[in-house]
Formats: structure tokens, sequence, C-alpha cells
């Protein structure tokens, strides 16, 4: 009987473990958490503060996961070394865990820049894990004044959650404009003003150069006076543990696209693997959940002696702030096909007869099957892309296809 | 406008209170009646465009539809009708001959509902045909008079070509073109499922349905269209087609717009070329010509199958019949006056002809006369209507009964009777790819097998109530009908007895 | 497992499938007081293109991106049948970016929906396939699909 044993408990652990099942119903799971929770839906923490959720239904899975995946989790437990001879993993307490395969799903952490006078500053919290977001939701009031350094995803989620909460919020980042690793100049200015008109003020192309206590001084010399700080700067890949026993790494843990890492018997998966974007055809974290479930999958099943592969891995987001969504995958070179309206922008990238990737804004789209087309690498000449550039309808794909996908008589 | 306009013949009715603007009705009006008025929040009807197919009716989810007829009228005159009246401002308005589909819709009479069958009392049982073999197998072809014996003495047991119905009833003929590729499909596939015939009429025959030969007649018509050795050897028999109910003396015209893909390559004409059956065949001018078009079809056939000769029932079909009988023909179809047709002229369809009960019940005497009725088969169409139609028909003397009208209600045709302008609403009588699908023949072969499933039951209920168990028994039986309010000639003619004699 | 399929073929894009999937989901006995007068939130569409016209509704994959993919861990596959917890879902549309059929989509309250084979309301059987005047629309078992 196998003994797999998983780092971490997040959503490529929980497919991770779901992908095992799938295969062997046998086999013992001890899942290593260093959060003292079960596993749950991390980038739901800004819907909490908004009140969209709560503690009962933030939870990925139903109560009963764990014991239904007869899996042993060790809530608060940190594991400090991995010995890939032995084949075994040594926690924080010293005790250590035997394993046939292992799982690295471990995460990542937030990167706080070396600011100068940042330990004057009392009031600041990361915003990564459920427990920063209680600890966030307990250190706001309505009359906080808050700064948030970072105009990422993870900035501006927290940013939409404390908006309805807070006296002011104010979001600072080094790009020149929000959601840099996802929007282009244009998109970002339509999104920053929409998040400007619900409140939001913004430094851009500037950020805190020196805190000092509620004060935060710009690279550009202003001064923002601020009563909570969020420090939301970016995330770096959990990878020492591995990187510490030799394993091969770069900004995540090298996997292939079964998930197997340099080191035999062991996978990983989740934000700390660092796979192949199709979309680049390059190797590249992909911090996304979907990505990270996938991953946690595949390595399950292949862990079990399945096969699975997960080679369909392209960015992709879908984030909305105050009612408007912006969907977007792949990449953002290539040709360029637009349409445009006040309140709306659709950019489709196109090259090599493929479709490279989109950005849609407040577009009432049926964006999957753009998504498809990328991750498939569906040939443009293949389908009606005239037809399919104002609207992604299946419509658009050859008989062939339609009858291959629906699986009616066409 | 003005002189021109006619007041529409029917209104739309839509009760708003139901209304949901789901929009159903605009999208399958092909006549564009219906349309979403944006300004108005509300769905418009423009009834001057609707043939009131009900296909919007039947759609509709909230029922919030009707059709009714206008009460829009002009003084009522008992000799110039509302119709006759319009008739007229349309020629005066157009010059142009008047079209109709579907049978003549005029109130001549009915025989078949002044007819009355037979049951058993007392004397004779009645057979419950839910307990007892009952017999609705007829086969149609020569039959000879006598047994004969061969040199050795045996039984000379071989017939003339037959064919073999499970019950006395054929789908008629109708053109791959005059009605859709769903239609035929429909038609070819039920006939198979009951064991019985279709027709493919003048249109030749789509190179799918070759499939469903064994149940198909194939049709030579005076255009000859679609016809070729392939042809002839794929059906179970051979019809030459001389003429048609409804419209008796004429020939056909299917415009050139209708020609186009498969019809075009089925019909073996040019895509878009007018296809045009003269009125009469070029090479038949009298009986002998039609028999060497019967004895050239057996000759490419191999004496295999069938020929049966259709005519239209006209003045002297008794003597005609006779003729036809000698030629050589095994089966003889006659096309009654309220036949169907996919377009005809007006005036051709509503007056000429004759009623199919008084031509059956002459050609049958006569026949029996002459002491042929053994050379043919007799098939009968032109408004068989039900069970109870058919089994008069048996009754004075058919073989079997062709339907056609039947069929095409059964396939959703509402008898709107406005197939020559090819946009039917239910996919029947079009070539338009998008009205043309709306007919799944998953779901009209399966209401045909349904309708002639119900029809063959009621058959067997009435032969079990007269007695009989076969329906060759009941064939010229005509001890089994009586006429209700029949005059002396329209009695002798039929050869049936009032009802009380 | 039986799954809905449409049979393009057939389809006269007539879209009382969408009417009578929003009717048989609005928990109402009578059609008009379920959506007259305002706009459906139907879990199945009509895709239409010149002479092309099919319904869309959920699939039901074998290997469902969506549930793969969904934030919230609203989404699930339960004895084949993929389902969404409204009250879990966030609305992120992160399922409408993944869905290669275009099969999710926002209900009335903003919530994502899809079908569920009138599993769990009062239809009892798919009731765009009830509806459907040319039986464009099946339910009916025909192997696994992708």
């Amino acid at each position: 009987m196998k003994q797999y044993v998983i780092i971490g408990n997040g959503v490529a652990a929980a497919g991770c473990i779901e992908g095992i099942r799938s295969v062997d119903p046998e086999g013992g799971i001890t899942v290593i958490s260093e959060e003292k929770r079960a596993v749950y839906c991390r980038p739901l923490i800004s819907y909490y503060l908004e009140g969209k959720t709560d503690l009962d239904r933030i939870g990925y899975r139903g109560a009963d996961f764990y014991e239904s995946m007869r899996a042993r989790v060790l809530l608060g437990r940190k594991a400090v070394r991995i010995d890939p001879d032995a084949r075994e993993i040594e926690l924080d307490d010293g005790e250590k865990i035997g394993y046939t395969e292992l799982c690295i799903a471990a995460g990542s952490s937030p990167f706080v820049p070396p600011f100068e006078g940042l330990d004057s500053v009392k009031n600041k919290y990361s915003f990564m894990t459920l427990d920063d977001a209680l600890a966030l939701d307990r250190g706001i009031g309505p009359d906080s004044r808050v700064l948030i350094v970072g105009a990422g995803l993870i900035g501006l989620k927290c940013a939409e959650g404390l908006a309805g909460r807070v006296k002011s919020v104010t979001v600072c980042d080094l790009a020149d404009r929000v959601l840099s690793s996802i929007l282009d100049t244009e998109c970002a200015a339509m999104m920053q003003r929409h998040l400007e008109r619900h409140g939001i003020s913004f430094f851009l192309n500037d950020s805190a150069a020196r805190f000092e206590e509620n004060t935060a001084y710009m690279k550009s010399g202003a001064a923002v006076p601020f009563d909570v700080l969020v420090l939301a700067v970016g995330v770096r890949a959990n990878t020492s543990l591995f990187k510490d026993m030799g394993g091969e790494v770069n900004r995540g843990i090298i996997v292939d696209e079964r998930m197997r890492t340099s080191a035999q018997g062991i996978y990983a998966a989740g934000d700390c693997a660092e796979g192949t974007d199709i979309s680049i055809g390059q190797k590249r974290v992909l911090a996304i959940l979907p990505n990270a479930y996938m991953q946690g999958h595949a390595a399950g099943v292949n862990m079990a002696g399945g096969c699975e592969v997960f080679d369909k891995a392209i960015p992709m987001n879908s984030i909305g702030f105050f009612g408007l969504h912006a969907m977007t995958a792949g990449s953002y070179d290539g040709e360029l096909y637009e349409e445009k309206t006040e309140n709306s922008l659709k950019r489709l990238f196109t090259g090599d007869d493929l479709l490279k990737g989109f950005i849609l804004i407040g577009c009432d789209e049926r964006a999957g099957i753009y998504t498809s087309m990328i991750r498939e690498k569906t040939p443009l000449s293949s389908v009606d892309f005239t037809l399919l550039k104002k609207a992604a309808t299946t419509a658009a794909f050859s008989a062939e296809e339609r009858r291959k996908k629906f699986g009616g008589v066409v | 406008m003005g002189v021109e306009f006619i007041y529409p013949e029917f209104e739309v009715v839509r009760n708003d209170a139901r209304c949901i603007a789901c929009r159903v009705c605009e999208r399958q009006c092909s006549n564009e009646v219906h349309a979403f008025s944006a300004e108005r929040g509300a769905m418009v009807s423009d009834e001057t465009k609707c043939v009131n197919c009900q296909r919007c009716v039947s759609l509709c989810p909230t029922r919030a539809l009707k059709i009714v007829k206008s009460d829009c009228t002009l003084r009522e005159n008992a000799n110039w009708s509302n119709q006759t009246i319009r008739e007229v401002y349309k020629q005066a308005s157009s010059g142009g001959v008047l079209l109709s589909s579907m049978g003549n819709p005029k109130n001549f009479p009915v025989y078949w509902d002044k007819i009355l069958i037979n049951a058993s009392q007392v004397t004779n049982p009645s057979i419950d045909p839910l307990r007892e073999p009952m017999e609705t197998h007829v086969s149609l072809g020569k039959k000879p008079d006598r047994i004969s014996r061969g040199a050795d003495g045996k039984i000379v047991c071989e017939l003339p070509p037959q064919i073999d119905l499970a019950m006395p009833v054929m789908f008629s003929a109708m053109s791959y073109g005059s009605i859709s590729y769903n239609a035929h499909a429909s038609l070819a596939r039920a006939a198979t499922e009951l064991g019985i015939l279709y027709n493919t009429g003048e249109g030749g025959l789509h190179e799918d349905f070759y499939r469903y030969g064994p149940n198909t007649i194939v049709q030579v018509a005076s255009g000859r269209f679609g016809v070729h050795e392939d042809y002839l050897e794929a059906g179970s028999a051979i019809e030459i087609k001389m003429g048609q109910g409804a419209k008796p003396g004429i020939g056909g015209h299917l415009p050139g717009a209708k020609i186009v893909g498969d019809v075009s390559r089925t019909r073996m004409i040019p895509e878009g070329s007018d296809a045009i059956s003269p009125a009469p065949h070029h090479d038949i001018y009298s009986i002998e010509d039609l028999r060497q078009l019967v004895y050239s079809l057996k000759e490419a056939t191999e004496y295999r199958k069938p020929i049966i000769v259709k005519v239209a029932a006209v003045h002297n079909i008794a003597a005609i019949a006779s003729g036809i009988a000698r030629s050589g023909a095994d089966i003889i179809a006659i096309d009654g006056f309220r036949g169907g047709t996919g377009a005809a002229p007006t005036l051709i369809r509503d007056n000429v002809g004759i009623p199919i009960e008084l031509a059956l019940a002459s050609v049958d005497q006569r026949l029996r006369d002459e002491g042929i009725r053994n050379n043919v088969s007799l098939v009968v169409g032109g408004s068989i209507r039900s069970a109870a139609d058919v089994i008069k028909a048996v009754a004075l003397g058919a073989d079997a009964c062709y339907i056609a009208t039947a069929a095409l209600l059964a396939l959703g045709c509402h008898l709107c009777r406005t197939c020559q302008t090819g946009k039917c609403n239910w996919g029947i009588a079009t070539q338009r790819p998008d009205l043309v699908k709306r007919l799944n023949p998953d779901v009209g072969s399966e209401r045909l097998v349904n309708l002639m499933t119900a029809w063959r039951r009621e058959i067997m209920e009435l032969m079990g109530g007269m007695g009989i168990n076969s329906i060759e028994a009941l064939r010229g039986n005509r001890l089994m009908l009586r006429g209700v309010g029949l005059n002396e000639t329209e009695l002798r003619i039929l050869g049936v007895a009032h009802a009380g004699e | 497992m039986k799954r809905v399929y449409v049979n393009e073929a057939w389809c006269l894009g007539c879209h009382l499938c969408e009417y009578n999937c929003a009717f048989a989901n609005s928990g109402l006995s009578d059609m008009v007081l379920a959506l007259k007068g305002k706009p459906i939130y139907p879990r199945i569409h009509v895709e239409e293109n010149e002479q092309i016209s099919y319904a869309v509704s959920c699939r039901h994959c074998k290997d469902p991106v969506c549930v793969k993919s969904c934030i919230a861990g609203a989404l699930s596959k339960q004895d084949g049948v993929i389902r969404i917890d409204k009250n879990k879902c966030v609305a992120c549309y992160t399922c409408v970016l993944v869905c290669p059929y275009g099969a999710l989509a926002p209900s009335e309250a903003g919530v994502m929906q899809k079908c569920e084979l009138c599993l769990q309301n009062a239809c009892g059987e798919p009731a765009c396939v009830k509806g459907c005047p040319n039986r464009a629309i099946v339910y009916e078992e025909r192997g696994e699909a992708e």
C-alpha cells in the first residue's frame, strides 16, 4: 500500500487528494498543513471582507472532505526537511513521516520588499491567507484610511473588499497601471477609472519609498497618511524545502507535464510549481487557482500510478471589481482585433493562425469558447473567425467539430 | 391599398395578457406576419400576410394566439359569394390565372358521407378482431380468372407480378420538389415500417431513398423527369401517370426557383430550369400507345414489376378504365376530383373531374360487366379521409386506396392550401432548408405509422362488425353499403340500395 | 449516463427551449406569471449563424474544467451531474472563462447557473427536451463525451 504525503493544504493539495483517490482508493494519504484550517478558497478572502462569503461557505470542500477521502490531515504542522533517499519528511516537531510518493503543494508567500521604516508601522497586514483577512477585518474601522501597496490582483481585490467598510482606500504601485500582469495600458486605464469611480485612489508609477509610523512617503515625494497598511506587492513560490534537498528550482519547482520534479517520487503542484505556459511555450509559475487544482489532480493521478498529463496551462483570469468584470487569457502579442464601447473593451490577439490571447472587460461573452481555442490551439483557418471575433460562439466551428463537441446529429 | 385592397381573410388574435413576447411566432412564420415592436414593447401582426397555417398557434407556449376568419364582409349575396368577388378582384389586379393547392374545397356532395356500412345482428355473427384473426393484407396485380394446370397436372402457381400490402392503403404520388426531402423520408420510412408502399411522384427518386425500394412505387409521368434504368428497377411497381384528380387534362409546372441542388439532380434537369410536365404524354394518343409504354416498361424491368396506370376521374372514366385494363397494365389508379396538388389553377381544381365514389362504382361495374375485372387491380384516391372511407371504397370495388392529404396532415399540414408559395411553415411543401428542417422524419414517420396503425385497427373493427374476417371478402361487396339522401341515379351508379331497403 | 443532446439538423431556432427552461426553473406553475414582461435567464441557449441553429446546455463533461476551476468550490460533480451551489458562488465568472461550450451564465440574482437536467425542479425531466417541437433536443444515453 502506498503512502502519499502532501505538503500544503490548499487547492492544489485538494486536487492531489482527489487525483489520488480517482486511481487508488486504498493508499494512505497524509496532508501537512501549516494553516490550522481545512482547505478553503483563498481567492475568496476579499469576498469575506465584503461580506459575500463567511467562514462556513469559504470552505473549498464539504466538512467531511478529508474523512470521505480517507486522508489524514496534520493541521498547524510544518515540514522542515525532505530526505529523498530515505523518502522521509521531517516536521517542525521532529516527527518523521515516510512517503512512497510526495507532492509539494506548498503554495507561495507574500513578498515584502525592504521598505525603510516599515518596522515603525504598527497596523500592517499582508493579504494572503484567511488569517490575514480575519486580522485585517479586526484591524479596520469605519474611519480607517487604508493604504495598499500593490495594484495587482490581490491588492485590488483587497481594496474592493475594504471599500465599503473604511473611510478611504488608496493604492500605490511601482507599475504604471493597475493589474499590470493581466491588463495592457488601455484596459488598465478603463479598469482604473472604474475603481476610481468607486472611491479608490491611486498612486501609480510611484510607490512608497519609506514609512514613518502612519505616513508613507512616496518616491514622488508625496506624503500619504494612513491608519492601516496592506502589503500586497507580490508573492514568491515556496520552493526552499525542495531547493534545500538539491531539487531543480527556478522561480518555482520545475515540473514536467505529469507534475514530476527532478527528484524521484516527488511531485509539485500549484503556486510553488513552475510548469509550461503553452501560450508562450515557456516554463513559468502560473499562480492561478484553476492551474493549482489541475496540476494537483494530475500529480495525484500520476502519484497513484495512473497517467494524467496536464499540458494545457495558460494564464487566465476572471476578476471583477464593483460589477465590472475583466476576463483575460493567453498572451497579448500578435495582431489585434478590438471592439470598444463606453463601458466595454474587447481585445483579441491572433498570430500563427491561432488565437493567442484576449482581454474582455465588461463584455457579456461566453469567454470559455475563446479560452478553449487558446488551450486547444484551434487553427483559426478551421473556424469562421469573422463570426467569432464579434461574439464567442461555437457556431463558428465546422460541422465536424460541432458534432464532436456536442455529440448530436448535425 | 385603394381599389386593389382586399381585406385579409384571417385575423390574428393575440391575447396580450398571455403573450410573453418570446417571439416564437415571429421566428416560425415564413410569411412574416408577426414582429416584435420595440416601441410598443409588444408583439404586433400583419394579418394581410397570414395564410392560416396555424404554425404560430401550435407553437405558442402560452396559447396566446388564435387565427379567426375575418368578419369584415361584403354585402351578402347568394350568387356572388365573398370568395368569388375577391377572386375577381385578384384577377382584375393581376391578370393571372388563380393558383391553389391541395384538394377541391367546394361544397360538392361527398358521397362517402351519404353511404352507411352494415353490421351483423343475430342471424350472422360479428367477429371480435381482438380475439380472432383478421386479414387486412391485399396483393395488387393481375389475377388469373381460373385455376389452370400444367402438362404434369399440377396447378400453375405463378402469378403475374404483384404488390403486397399489409393493409389496403398506400401513400400516393407526391414528387420530391413539390414536397420536401424530409417529407419524402418520412413517407418512405413509414411505408417500410408499415409494409405498404409510397409513391415517388414524377420528381425522380433521391439517391438516399433507393434503400426503401421494396416499398416504393416509381412514377413515370409526361415530363419523364428522373426516369432511368436504375430508377425503374428501384421500386416494387411502376406507375404511369396519365392524369391527376386535382387537375385533369393539364400538366404540371414546378418553377425553376425550386429546381435547386438535389431536386435538380434527382429530376435530371439543370438547376433553375422550369420543370414542365406536358398535359398529355406526347407519345400517347390512344390505348394502343399506352400499351406500348406499358410494355416498354415491362420489357425494361423484365416483367418483374406490376405497371400501374393512374388517371383522373373524368366523365367517361369507365370506358377509359376498360381500355387501360386491356392495355396490359396490372393496376389502374383512379384519382377523384378532390385529390390534392402542390399547385393547380384554381378553376381547374374546383370545376373539373368527377367524384371518386361514382367513378369507382362505375369502373368496377364496367370491368365486371366486360369480364375483365381480374385483369387489373383498382386503386382509388382523391380524398380518402378515414378508415370508414377505405372500407366504403373497398366495398364499392376498390382493391386499395391511395392517401396523400391525410398523410400530409399527419406530417403537420394544416391545409392552409398555399403550397404553391413554397413557404410551407411545416416543412412539407417547401425546399427552403430552414423550413425543410422543421419536419424531423423521426417524428414524421412515427406519426404516419401511428395514423395507419389506427386506421388498420378501425378497418378490422368495421370488418368484424360486418362478420367479415378478410378484406378480400369485402371487395365489391356492395350489399354491405346503403345510401342515405341519394337519388335514384346516384344509387344506381353506386350500385347500392337506399338505407331501409 | 443520460445527457441532453441537440440534433442540430432538426433545430428550428425557435428558442422555445430557452423559455421552457426559464419557466421550469422559475418555481412557478404559470408560464405567463413566470416570464411575462421580464428578461429570461435560461440555462440553455440557442446558438445561431445563418442556416445553423442549435441549443447548448451543460455537457456534464467527464473531465469538467469548470469544476476544476471554480474558485469558490461551488461547482461539483454528483452522480455524473455537474451541480452548482448558488449559495457558495461569488460570481467571479471563472467558470464562464473556462467552459468551452459557453454553458454557464449568470442568473437573475447575479450568481452563476447552469443546466442541472431539471433534476432539482418540478419538471422531472429536462424541460427543453419535453418542449422541443421537433425532437431536436433529446435526453438519452450516447456513451461518454470528452
